[in-house]
């Protein structure tokens, strides 16, 4: 089937994109404000049309490790939760993350801590950005801001999985998968058979034929020496995808004297409040990381060349915040605005910000 | 004379199955793993499934199962190996996926993921190795540790005021649905290794005619964990463990007809 423009929730958009894009495998757990994920998947049936496989999980612990041992089979399988269920998923995402094994974590973030509350949150940035679970490692995380980047970044998660061997984590809100929006989904690609798997993945495990070497998969060493080693490795990974893999997009940064740094949800808030500002006169333009590990700390180094401040804007207590004064060195003074708990910052909210920002 | 020399082919009764390979094993001597190991690589090389197979193994004991049986495996978190099974089976659903685990991995840390990948009936293997201790770790009191039972984490014996009781897992698979076929062995005499092998290749049949899920549990001796020697071990699970756990088909139907 071709491309189709249709108007769609960012998690509708999500189980559409994921059909389409040759997904062997989806295994969730419900939790709001994402189930709208695995409903769509159960209703479309994918299993009869493409043969893509969706299973309801008895825990969000048992879908992240039907993850780990689906991708280890070299097939794109996925899962998606929200914060509470992110955060008991952290043992298979460090588990995937030291044997290598690729797959798709949707994170359709609401407020904590705990429990928290089912409104749209940012605060699980660190989390997901240092690696929330044990050990020295990192995962690329990409962070929607419109239903059509729901969508899109499924493929794009699933290839830069595979290219790099880890998981990825797409980091959205309940704002964006709640939000309704036209969106392009695209033509649908055939999911691969064992014997292209075998040809593009001979690290995968699909049996052990004729003689080869079995595939094992397994984080664990007892030799210190050997795990050193294997550290060594991943970070040298990891060091690539900080050179290779940055993605972010600036709007009117090359004459702003207000630079907003904001991701997902808050950049779209924030552009609006930026286009308020820039009718009074007031210099301002937005950085928006769209990849938030690695973080474009080059891109915002290079701003602080030209700008005179920083303004952050998140939908947490601060935490991206950190990367941008790591970014800055110093050099130019970096303000915070933000709302946490499930409440959503206003336009109004944060063109009075930009005023403050300006003023002090 | 050398080995060679004195192991001609023609006077050959008997050989180990290539797919165990010559890793020395870490498992202590006496320990059952080694025979189950053995069995599970005959099994698999004597169906000719070695193409077709992907083991998953446990955190425990056998947590270095992949560096004896030559097939392809995945190493799960502790108590995970029935989900890990799960997604494998429902990627490849005609392999054979099974998985080999101990009793605090299936019984204790995974006994959500071990229930309910039983009850969906996935076409998938359990192989559950219960000797009643956490022998990895050093001897700590497990789920199916006996009353009375001494080990470091119950030094004066397992009270059932403190600790509750042993925990009945293998009657609880029996009782869901979505399992086939579940049975007790032990491997501490030769008529009970050949019962046990049966029991493994009739489990791996089903798997692959997709029957539902088989469990088989084979009772086994830690003498490390237990501090006793072999043979006294094998004499106290007799004594002992087959009393709380009494060897024996508990479930054999075709649940798919």
């Amino acid at each position: 089937m071709e491309e189709e423009i249709v108007l769609l929730k960012g998690n509708e958009a999500i189980a559409h994109a994921a059909i389409r894009c040759g997904c062997d495998g989806f295994f969730g757990y419900p939790i709001t404000p994402q189930s709208e994920i695995l409903e769509t998947l159960a209703l479309e049936k994918p299993w009869e049309t493409t043969g893509m496989v969706v299973l309801q999980a008895e825990s969000e612990l048992a879908s992240i490790n039907m993850i780990y041992g689906g991708g280890a089979t070299g097939k794109r399988v996925m899962t998606s939760s929200s914060s509470p269920g992110i955060a008991l998923m952290q043992e298979g995402i460090t588990y995937m993350a030291g044997a290598e094994i690729p797959g798709l974590i949707i994170n359709v973030q609401r407020g904590g801590p705990g429990l928290g509350t089912i409104q749209p949150s940012q605060s699980d940035y660190i989390q997901a950005t240092r690696g929330g679970g044990n050990g020295d490692y990192n995962n690329i995380v990409l962070a929607p801001a419109t239903v059509q980047e729901m969508a899109d970044f499924v493929d794009l998660g699933f290839e830069l999985a595979f290219k790099y061997r880890m998981p990825v984590m797409m980091l959205s809100d309940g704002v964006i998968g709640q939000m309704m929006e036209k969106v392009k989904l695209p033509a649908f690609k055939a999911r691969l058979t064992r014997e292209q798997i075998e040809e593009r993945y001979p690290w995968a495990a699909s049996g052990r034929r004729g003689g080869q070497k079995p595939r094992v998969f397994s984080s664990l060493d007892l030799d210190p020496a050997v795990m050193e080693q294997h550290n060594k490795d991943l970070q040298e990974k990891y060091e690539l995808i900080k050179r290779e893999e940055v993605r972010c997009e600036m709007t009117r940064c090359e004459d702003a004297d207000i630079v907003i740094v904001a991701f997902g949800s808050a950049a779209r808030i924030s552009r609006k409040a930026m286009e308020m500002c820039r009718e009074k006169g007031i210099k301002v333009g937005i950085i928006r990381p769209i990849t938030l590990w690695p973080f474009p700390t080059n891109e915002i180094k290079q701003l602080a060349k030209t700008c005179k401040k920083f303004l952050c804007v998140e939908i947490n207590a601060g935490q991206m915040i950190d990367d941008i004064r790591l970014a800055v060195e110093g050099s130019r003074p970096v303000s915070f605005y933000g709302r946490c708990g499930g409440m959503v910052p206003t336009p109004d909210e944060i063109e009075k910000a930009i005023i403050e920002c300006q003023n002090s | 004379m050398t080995k060679e020399e004195l192991i001609q082919p023609a006077n050959i009764v008997y050989e180990k199955p290539h797919l165990l390979n010559d890793e020395p094993m870490h498992y202590c001597p006496g320990c059952s793993h080694g025979m189950v190991h053995k069995l599970v690589a005959e099994i698999i090389e004597e169906m000719g499934l070695e193409g077709n197979t992907i083991g998953v193994c446990p955190v425990g004991c056998a947590v270095f199962a992949y560096r004896y049986i030559d097939i392809d495996w995945i190493e799960a978190a502790h108590g995970r190996a029935p989900a890990v099974a799960t997604a494998v089976n429902r990627m490849w659903p005609d392999h054979l996926v099974f998985t080999y685990q101990g009793d605090g991995d299936l019984a204790c840390i995974g006994t959500a993921e071990t229930i309910h990948a039983l009850n969906r009936g996935e076409n998938i293997t359990v192989i559950f190795i219960n000797n009643a201790i956490y022998g990895m770790t050093g001897g700590q009191m497990a789920p199916t540790t006996l009353v009375g039972m001494k080990t470091s984490t119950c030094p004066y014996g397992r009270q059932t005021d403190l600790h509750g009781f042993p925990l009945q897992i293998t009657q609880i698979a029996a009782s869901l649905a979505g399992t086939c076929y579940v049975t007790r062995q032990a491997v501490h005499t030769v008529a009970a290794i050949n019962r046990t092998k049966k029991a493994i290749r009739k489990a791996f049949e089903n798997s692959l005619q997709h029957k539902g899920c088989s469990f088989v549990e084979v009772v086994s001796t830690c003498n490390a964990g237990w501090k006793m020697p072999p043979e006294k071990a094998n004499e106290w699970m007799e004594e002992n463990l087959f009393k709380a756990y009494p060897l024996g088909d508990l479930k054999d139907q075709n649940i798919k007809d």
